[in-house]
């Protein structure tokens, strides 16, 4: 019996805290105490598990995954999905992400959402959200990882609605759980699909046969990828799905560092890592993901640019970086992927929580004033590195990170998935777009980094003169997850350090027996020599550059405060307006499908037909039926025998005959 | 044998009583009536049961339990009918009419 065996733990333990503190939030909402126990207690529990299976893994690698099954789920004929966790080189860095990172966010939260009502009610809900990722990342099959899938929507859904008295966040709740369902919708026909396929829904049968089952580049292997990308772009937030994401900043912060950054949002770039043979056997899909991911990349920076709330520059932010990973996964260098989607956990998760605790120290000053200024805008902010230096510093090392400044993790990560964009470029002329895309997309991230840090931290503050003296660092409990993360975010590069520092691409052999069947359809050369030192010296001289530029032209002129600012007008108006896509969508999809319903549907089809011809039709034909028949029901016994009379002797004829 | 004319009186017998039912507008008349009908069955039965057994004879007594409890319970609504109307015509009597 080894750990492995029990990797069920690690789910079965955040499912004792969300229901003990499902239970707290029902009947001892004030036990605030025994929360704090619960919540992120069971969640280190479940990372200890982790590093235990971990670490089993690391003494004996196996070469093929390692099934743990529960029981028998879905037992119909040939249709045999059992409730089972597949334990392999790449769930077990999920799990690991997953479970460490989450165990940081429960601890900054007790910090963060100390005096909020709610206090039970958001750690049981936070723990589910653990569950239903573990069985997402763990999940043997399709149809258990679509269990997952829907639930981590759930939590996210009821966590962006989590202060629903405020009907825009309610709103902002359910435009999210919307936006998912059609990305799910594309999960669901890709499922068929492989079932028709295939006949089984399990990813190792899937993808020991599909090379042999499936013609290369066929239109079937084509429209499952694509399907899956669906819902790819449904819940990482790309193009065209991608609105949801800003506007789920609207729930607490950890639960955008936890789940709209570090895991939920990146369950997409799993799904592709993980049925990377069907991807690899689909060019034309491939493309379409590196393309949708560097076009998100960029797209979404530009948007980043000129927003003001701090936790929208990071959503925006968020969007752009899911891009990238896409970019990797899409060009085939699916570890470097999965790599970005771990550096990229650290150091969004830390940017987000350290907002927080800038949210935090704005919201208690403005609190204490009883001031009904904006905290999360940064025109209100500025010279906070005076008030909260260990926040400012770390925050300062993400930034690094996320602009792929060297020996941050980012820069690794990021530079890699360039490397093999352009490494692709030589086969398919296309990827060299990507490329530029992406190396564009970075410099914009260093620039709208460089705004967001100079806004919030440098120059004078703007916060107010009453408010000044109420701003202070956050408490321990949130900035020791910080300086963990921190750490990571400084050194995660050392997970898969190049051959050109002297490293050895760890995690890139770590994934091979996972990655494998996929490499071996679809090779990628990385560049060497001259070529790979010219790729990382325009990487690094184009971060630098945007930070150069973007602190400049920050710090040039004296920031208004949101009060006193002008409108924004011209193309600054259209980024600040996020292309005023929403309300395209709302103009070209919302607003016809709510005419059709109401007009169309509701007033013609129900009211019209369903209720005038068949309800009330069907009521009128039969009151004419009985007003006509009720002529017969005289009350005169003698007509009554007559006609049984007649009746009795015609019965009598016809059995006579 | 007088099997003949036992089966023709039984027909006479039952037309009575049926063209007294149809004809008649007294309840109690009408009552009597398909007391005749009962009777002309009766003797049908009693008639055929030389042919075919005493299974016949068993349905008489059957018919007359059955008529027996027909009247107390036929006579008790026409005395209640009466009561209520102080008429026992049937003709004023259509309190079913639709």
């Amino acid at each position: 019996m080894t750990l492995t065996h029990v990797v069920w733990l690690t789910v079965a333990l955040p499912l004792a805290g969300f229901l003990a503190n499902g239970a707290l939030a029902l009947w001892r909402p004030q036990a605030k105490g025994l929360v704090s126990v619960l919540g992120p207690g069971t969640l280190l529990g479940a990372f200890a598990v982790a590093v235990g299976v971990f670490l089993e893994l690391w003494r004996e690698p196996p070469h093929a995954p390692i099934i743990v099954t529960l029981w028998p789920w879905l037992p119909v004929d040939r249709l045999q999905v059992d409730l089972a966790f597949q334990v392999d080189q790449l769930s077990v860095v999920m799990l690991l992400i997953v479970t460490g990172v989450g165990s940081l966010i429960h601890l900054f939260s007790v910090g963060y959402m100390r005096e909020d009502p709610g206090y039970a009610r958001y750690f049981s809900y936070l723990n589910l959200f653990i569950v239903f990722m573990l069985v997402l990342v763990l999940g043997s099959s399709f149809p258990v990882m679509f269990i997952g899938w829907e639930g981590v929507g759930l939590c996210s859904y009821l966590l962006i609605g989590f202060w629903f008295s405020e009907k825009a966040n309610a709103d902002a709740g359910k435009k999210a759980f919307i936006m998912n369902r059609i990305g799910d919708f594309g999960f669901l026909v890709a499922m068929f699909y492989i079932w028709r396929t295939f006949g089984s829904l399990d990813f190792v049968y899937v993808s020991e046969h599909a090379a042999s089952m499936l013609p290369a580049g066929g239109a079937i292997v084509t429209a499952i990828t694509l399907f899956l990308f669906l819902g790819c772009t449904g819940k990482s937030a790309q193009i065209p799905l991608y609105t949801w994401l800003p506007d789920a900043m609207a729930g607490p912060t950890p639960v955008s560092a936890l789940i709209h950054a570090a895991t939920m949002v990146t369950a997409g770039v799993y799904l592709v890592a993980r049925t990377n043979v069907l991807f690899a056997l689909a060019p034309v899909s491939s493309i379409v993901v590196a393309g949708i991911g560097a076009l998100t990349a960029l797209f979404a920076a530009t948007i980043g640019l000129r927003q003001y709330d701090i936790k929208k520059v990071l959503a925006y932010s968020t969007v752009s970086q899911l891009g990238y990973m896409f970019l990797g996964v899409g060009t085939g260098a699916y570890a470097s992927g999965i790599f970005h989607l771990a550096t990229h956990a650290f150091f969004k998760a830390l940017l987000f929580l350290g907002s927080g605790s800038v949210i935090h120290a704005m919201h208690h000053a403005y609190h204490a004033t009883h001031s009904h200024d904006d905290a999360q805008d940064m025109r209100n902010m500025g010279g906070l590195r005076r008030y909260m230096p260990w926040t400012f510093g770390l925050m300062l090392v993400a930034t690094l990170a996320i602009a792929g400044i060297p020996p941050f993790s980012g820069f690794f990560s990021k530079d890699e998935i360039l490397a093999a964009a352009f490494a692709r470029g030589a086969e398919m002329p296309v990827f060299y777009l990507f490329y530029g895309m992406g190396v564009l997309a970075a410099l914009l991230t260093a620039f709208y980094m460089a705004r967001l840090m100079a806004m919030t931290f440098l120059g004078e503050n703007r916060t107010g003169e009453k408010e000044r003296g109420h701003l202070h660092e956050a408490p321990w409990i949130m900035t020791g997850p910080l300086v963990v993360l921190g750490a990571l975010s400084l050194v995660g590069g050392v997970l898969n350090l190049p051959h050109l520092v002297g490293g050895h691409a760890a995690l890139e052999r770590w994934l091979e027996p996972v990655m494998e069947p996929a490499l071996s359809l679809r090779q990628l050369v990385m560049p060497e020599g001259s070529t790979e030192y010219l790729l990382v010296g325009a990487a690094v001289a184009i971060g630098a550059l945007g930070l150069f530029l973007g602190f400049r032209a920050t710090l040039a002129r004296p920031i208004p405060t949101a009060r006193q600012a002008p409108p924004d007008t011209g193309f600054a108006l259209v980024l600040n307006s996020k292309y005023f896509v929403d309300e395209l969508y709302d103009t070209v999809i919302v607003r016809p499908l709510v005419w059709l319903s109401r007009v169309v549907l509701w007033k013609g089809v129900d009211q019209g037909v369903v209720d005038g011809v068949g309800v009330n039709g069907a009521a009128w034909a039969s009151r004419l039926a009985g007003g006509g028949l009720r002529l017969l029901q005289t009350g005169q016994v003698g007509i009554y025998v007559v006609l049984f009379l007649v009746g009795a002797i015609w019965i009598l004829r016809a059995v006579i005959r | 044998m007088i099997l003949g004319p036992a089966l023709g009186l039984s027909a006479i017998l039952f037309s009575l009583g049926v063209a007294g039912v149809l004809l008649r507008r007294n309840a109690i008349i009408l009552f009597m009536c398909v007391e005749l009908m009962l009777n002309a069955v009766n003797l049908t039965f009693v008639a055929l049961a030389q042919l075919y057994g005493a299974s016949g004879q068993i349905m008489v007594f059957f018919v007359m339990t059955v008529a027996a409890a027909e009247a107390a319970v036929g006579l008790a609504i026409i005395l209640a009918i009466f009561r209520h109307k102080q008429t026992v015509d049937l003709q004023n009597i259509n309190l079913l009419r639709g």
